[in-house]
């Protein structure tokens, strides 16, 4: 799989989906639809769990995913950012973590065979590792600041829980994302090289992390580089930066990525800054002329979009990949 | 030799060390075994005084921080992590990267699992044989952090040049050739031993370091040199001014010999030509083992050193400049502990005391005044400022008075400020007054609960250029409206500034500008409170500064009236088919354990973990989250000073005892009725009390529901006994006398700290009493387990509305609260007329238990809800219309 990756990044820029919440959201579901059959006797409200939409409304989930295949995307992201046993207790479903990822994975690679079907053009499933709810850089009591909610260990298990059911599920490639404290992202790179010394195989391993605001810092405080140094001692296919921002504000912080790392290099922002009603107002075209410098200047190997992205963003992204310049990262080793 | 790769690390920014970097410094004073401070600092659990160490050796230039914990009596895995996470959480600290230093796996691993950074372990080596050592150092590896090794093997530790060479390079191939170590990422340690001991074996430690360096450099690629320098001078122990002057010979002739890093105290640093001459000759004698007789005559010679400790004291250098500058200086940086003698020194230069002013503190001020323009100076600072300022002209004022200087201070205009009538809340009119005073206008404060008869006749008498008018609560909105249509009344022409929590643009525009045709100004926050005095007093900038704030309220209120129109709303009885729909199963009732009106009181210590202090930071107008503003880039260090003052004052408060802190609650089996009212029983089953609530009109997608608190209680005809609750707190009780040594200091600075945290601590008091309520005196959450963040987010069941809020907008309900809890004999709170708490720094509200109860905005009601809520509430429909105006349709 790392070669037929490094080959199609090698001719191309890849381009990765858009959204799962945004288009998740459009079909208005109800708690009784994010329930569905299987947990209509659950003890506490489901609604707004994204990632059970595995196992309770599938096709709901398999048709986005072929969505934005259709748009052009190469690698689709799994519906299973929040899937992890910490995150997961918010619901009390701990113990759906395995097949909520595992179902995940096989739900996108269901598409990516539909697709195949209708055009012949292969696709890639990524295995999407979201940051959990809890960091394990910074206290969440103001008075306390040497406490941790979560240790490293504790979130290598809950990672390793879930890139070992991603694996099941047959995903292509794994991506750490939306990373916004470096050390659960590192916590996420040790589970991943344990659960791949385990089975004695490896997918690529893409990581993200997540820029909050104008300071140019990730939430637990680091520059763009000090990120970049943080996770280079892992042999990861790429590193980029997601969320947060609009593609206009996150140019800067790829641009010093690209210069900077000898990986491949993703981007996907969100579209736009949200409005005072928190959504999001960017759309496909203005989206695109924002990321049309990514394209322009070779900065990125990977492109795609984040919160509030759809299809149509996709497709956009799709007309205007023809024309960049691949960035080699070789060049950068 | 192929050029060196960078050495990359990282804390919260990155450290690249490549082939043309300087020697790069390691602090070294956070060791248990190098410092004796440190250790009993450790010992003591004082983490704060020992993170101080920390951020000393950052200040100073240390680029990497080394930690050791390695201790007999110490836990070493629990006091690095503990050690460490609380680096993590001081940014100016963590922004390098960490060396964690153990002889102990354990505790090395625990520190990596700390650091979200590249750190540097210290260290491994091949004392347990290869084994052992692929295996730490592949872990070290997959933690993603660089290593020293020390030259040691399963024969012991490396003490001749050969032996040094031999070790390293067996060491350099393993890691290099089975654990896949990035070369760069090695730096060896080659053991720097003491030199004069006596003993004629040391005699080459310092060369043998040397030559081994040499060698490492020129033939394992990449890898780097590092060592622990004052190892060195061990034998000299107890005279700092040779030590000092080895240690600079020493990395003179290291670094010359190709040595990267090494642990330093940056702070005891000698520069090595600064070293005296004749000492350095006596001390390298030794170091280069260049005399028989070498270190007989060092010691010889080192007797007659004056012990020249290097004193670390606070930069004055700002002392020497002329003393218009240091007046700036002292304005600027807000020192406050020159400023009188300056002053004098000042006002015996000038021929009148006033020329003072207006000449130097006037400059000075007029630069805070750009930089704050600039956003290079925060609001906290300017206060400062201001403080210095005012004790500046406070020493001047007696001359001024003695001269009867000839003709008025001429400043920059006056402006008169006043909380409105039935209003008590001032911290941003205090803010806003030091601004202005700060760029050169003169104020005249009327404080607060100010009539509008009191303003206006002030404002004849002074012919002041601006009246500006405040207000937190929505009733000082109409006060507002009113002191506008008396100014045109009595024919004023003087803008009119309004400002405060409760203001908005909108509201201006749409209620306040149509009735004074002078010039009326919305100013959103301090910092934009001089530039709009500035164009208004300004002759020439104000016609059209004052056309152009015309159209743009115009435009408001066209858009407003556009809105207005397209809103659908309910009527009210439709609105009552569709409320949120109580029942039984739902509500899983839980009968108070504590019914009836039980007055209540808090230590201070016990609130301050309950501190939400996201508002604390807005009041000074710093904006972003907590923590996180205090690492903010921009504004992160202002924050955290303000912070680190606020702390420090609530210690004072709580040792003077400052704050009465007084509440009282009641717990009522209460029901609601078909006209969204809610019913109040004592325990015998008496009515004390109706809550009349509001109902939710503006048309919702979907069928509603259309909210009343009175939703969140069972109806009379449930025919279950539900209960609901009341409460008041209050922090401010002593606070006026206990702040009145700071206003009469003119110290506006601490005055509005100690407002602002009074209201902070009734807020919290609030937090803390609901938290009791729940899970003691009501009873219903009593496994409820919240951490502070999880409080502000109101993670838990039910919910505590106040009146004069969104969900409860109506504030004559506080009259019915205070009376059905007897506030006044509990707490001594009262209301003013437009039903303000006093003292300012409270908080009152209901409780609700139920499970699915919420926060909602109320909204715009129709003509037809203010009709019924007047005749529910025994009103006239206009009082009515007037305390619910805010939520009329218009």
């Amino acid at each position: 799989m790392k070669n037929a990756l490094e080959a199609l990044a090698s001719e191309k820029v890849l381009l990765l989906d858009g959204a799962m919440g945004t288009m998740i959201q459009r079909h208005k579901l109800s708690e009784e639809d994010y329930r569905g059959d299987e947990f209509a006797q659950w003890g506490q409200p489901v609604q707004g769990n994204n990632d059970l939409l595995n196992l309770t409304q599938p096709d709901i989930i398999r048709d986005i995913h072929l969505d934005y295949l259709r748009a052009g995307a190469d690698l689709l992201e799994t519906n299973t950012f929040n899937a992890n046993s910490i995150s997961m207790a918010d619901y009390g479903m701990e113990s759906y973590v395995y097949e909520i990822n595992k179902r995940g994975a096989e739900l996108a690679k269901e598409a990516v065979a539909v697709y195949k079907e209708e055009a012949g053009r292969p696709a890639f499933v990524v295995g999407s590792i979201g940051p959990t709810n809890q960091t394990a850089s910074l206290s969440p009591d103001v008075n306390r600041p040497g406490y941790r909610a979560v240790d490293y260990s504790r979130l290598q298990a809950v990672y390793a829980e879930q890139v070992a059911a991603l694996m099941d599920g047959g995903a292509d490639a794994l991506l750490v994302e939306t990373v916004f404290d470096t050390l659960n992202a590192k916590a996420a790179l040790s589970a991943i090289r344990q659960v791949y010394d385990e089975r004695a195989c490896s997918l690529p391993v893409m990581i993200s992390g997540t820029i909050t605001d104008a300071s140019g810092r990730t939430l637990s405080g680091q520059t763009a580089e000090a990120f970049l140094v943080s996770v280079s001692h892992f042999p990861l296919f790429s590193i980029g930066f997601n969320c947060a921002l609009g593609a206009d504000q996150l140019l800067p912080y790829i641009q010093e990525l690209s210069r900077k790392a000898a990986f491949h290099i993703s981007a996907h922002p969100n579209a736009g800054l949200p409005n005072a009603f928190g959504e999001y107002d960017e759309g496909p075209d203005e989206m695109g002329e924002k990321v049309r410098p990514f394209l322009e200047m070779g900065l990125v190997n990977i492109i795609g979009g984040c919160c509030g992205t759809t299809p149509a963003h996709i497709q956009r992204m799709d007309e205007l990949r023809k024309t960049a310049i691949v960035r080699n990262p070789a060049s950068h080793a | 030799m192929p050029e060196m790769k960078p050495l990359r690390l990282s804390g919260l920014e990155p450290l690249v060390v490549t082939a043309d970097s300087n020697f790069v410094n390691v602090g070294e004073r956070c060791n248990v075994t190098g410092s004796r401070k440190f250790l009993r600092l450790i010992n003591e659990g004082d983490y704060d005084t020992a993170l101080e160490i920390a951020r000393d050796q950052v200040e100073n230039g240390a680029q990497i921080l080394d930690v050791n914990m390695d201790e007999g009596m110490i836990d070493g895995v629990e006091a690095m992590k503990t050690f460490l996470n609380l680096i993590m959480s001081e940014p100016d600290i963590a922004r390098i990267p960490v060396m964690v230093d153990s002889s102990k796996w354990e505790i090395i691993e625990a520190g990596l699992q700390c650091l979200q950074g590249k750190s540097v372990v210290n260290s491994l080596s091949l004392k347990e044989g290869e084994e052992v050592f692929v295996e730490q150092a592949t872990k070290v590896r997959n933690y993603g952090a660089a290593v020293i090794i020390m030259a040691f093997d399963e024969d012991g530790q490396a003490d001749s040049y050969e032996r040094r060479i031999e070790i390293c390079e067996r060491a350099y191939s393993i890691l290099t050739q089975k654990v896949g170590m990035p070369p760069e990422d090695i730096i060896f340690d080659p053991n720097i031993f003491p030199v004069g001991t006596g003993m004629e074996e040391h005699r080459s430690n310092a060369i043998d370091f040397f030559r081994a360096t040499q060698w490492i450099k020129e033939h394992l690629p990449h890898a780097r040199v590092s060592g622990g320098v004052s190892n060195v001078s061990f034998s000299f122990r107890g005279n700092n001014a040779v030590r000092e002057a080895m240690h600079a010979s020493f990395l003179y002739h290291g670094i010359e010999h190709g040595m990267d890093m090494g642990i330093v105290n940056p702070a005891l640093l000698e520069v090595y030509e600064e070293v005296d001459k004749e000492l350095m000759t006596y001390v390298e004698d030794v170091l280069l083992d260049r005399r028989e007789d070498a270190t007989e005559r060092l010691l010889e010679f080192a007797e007659g050193v004056q012990q020249k400790e290097k004193k670390r004291t606070v930069d004055l250098s700002w002392r020497e400049q002329s003393v218009q500058e240091r007046l700036s200086h002292s304005l600027v940086k807000g020192i406050a502990d020159h400023i009188t003698e300056d002053v004098e020194e000042a006002r015996q230069q000038y021929d009148r005391p006033l020329e003072v002013i207006e000449g130097p503190l006037m400059d000075g001020m007029n630069i805070v005044g750009d930089l704050f323009g600039a956003g290079k100076m925060f609001l906290p600072q300017v206060v400062k400022s201001a403080r210095v300022m005012k004790k500046a002209v406070a020493h001047l004022q007696p001359f001024i008075e003695a001269e009867k200087a000839e003709g008025e201070q001429k400043g920059a205009g006056k402006i008169l400020l006043a909380t409105v009538k039935g209003d008590v809340h001032d911290i941003g009119k205090n803010i806003v007054g030091v601004v202005l005073a700060c760029n050169g206008f003169e104020i005249i404060d009327l404080g607060v609960m100010v009539p509008a008869e009191k303003i206006l006749q002030r404002a004849k008498e002074e012919a002041v250029d601006v009246v500006g008018l405040s207000g937190l609560i929505t009733p000082s909105l109409d006060e507002m409206v009113f002191v506008a249509e008396e100014m045109k009344r009595q024919g004023f022409s003087v803008p009119l500034l309004i400002g405060g929590a409760t203001t908005s643009r909108a509201h201006t525009a749409v209620k306040i500008e149509p009735q004074y045709g002078s010039g009326v100004v919305h100013v959103h926050d301090a910092s934009r409170a001089v530039t709009v005095a500035q164009q208004l007093i300004s002759k020439e900038q104000r016609p059209a500064y004052l056309e152009q704030l015309r159209g743009e309220y115009t435009r408001i209120r066209e858009g407003y009236a556009k809105k207005q129109k397209k809103d659908v709303y309910l009527d009210l009885q439709q609105a009552r088919k569709k409320r949120f729909g109580w029942t039984a199963e739902k509500a899983e009732i839980v009968r108070p354990k504590r019914l009836g009106v039980h007055p209540v009181t808090a230590q201070l210590e016990e609130l301050i973990p309950y501190i939400d202090w996201a508002p604390f930071f807005r009041a000074w107008e710093l904006h972003g989250r907590f923590p996180q503003i205090l690492q903010d880039e921009v504004v992160g260090e202002e924050a955290r000073s303000l912070h680190a003052d606020a702390l420090e004052m609530l210690e004072r408060m709580k040792s003077e005892n400052a704050l009465e802190l007084k509440g009282v609650f009641g717990l009522f089996p209460a029901a609601s009725d078909e006209r969204d009212r809610i019913h109040i029983s004592n325990e015998q089953g008496e009515k004390c009390a109706v809550f009349q609530t509001l109902r939710q009109q503006k048309e919702k997608k979907g069928d509603g529901p259309y909210f009343a608190l009175s939703d969140f209680v069972a109806p009379i005809s449930a025919d279950v006994q539900d209960y609901m609750g009341a409460f008041t707190v209050t922090a401010g009780g002593g606070l006026a006398e206990w702040i009145q040594p700071f206003e009469d200091a003119q110290d506006d600075y601490s005055s509005i700290m100690a407002k602002a945290l009074a209201d902070r601590l009734a807020e919290a008091f609030a937090e803390y009493l609901h938290e009791q309520v729940r899970t003691r005196y009501w009873g219903y959450a009593s496994e409820e387990q919240m951490s502070n963040e999880e409080l502000i987010k109101e993670n838990y069941r039910g919910i505590r509305p106040a009146p004069g809020y969104p969900a409860c907008p109506d504030h004559l309900e506080k009259q019915t609260l205070f009376d059905l809890l007897d506030v006044g004999r509990h707490t001594g709170g009262a209301l003013t007329e437009s039903m303000a708490m006093v003292p300012a720094a409270s908080v009152s509200g209901y409780y609700f238990a139920h499970p699915e109860s919420r926060y909602f905005a109320l909204g715009k009601i129709k003509e037809d809800q203010l009709q019924d809520y007047a005749e529910r509430k025994n009103l006239q429909l206009e009082e009515a219309r007037r305390w619910l105006s805010p939520n009329l349709i218009d």
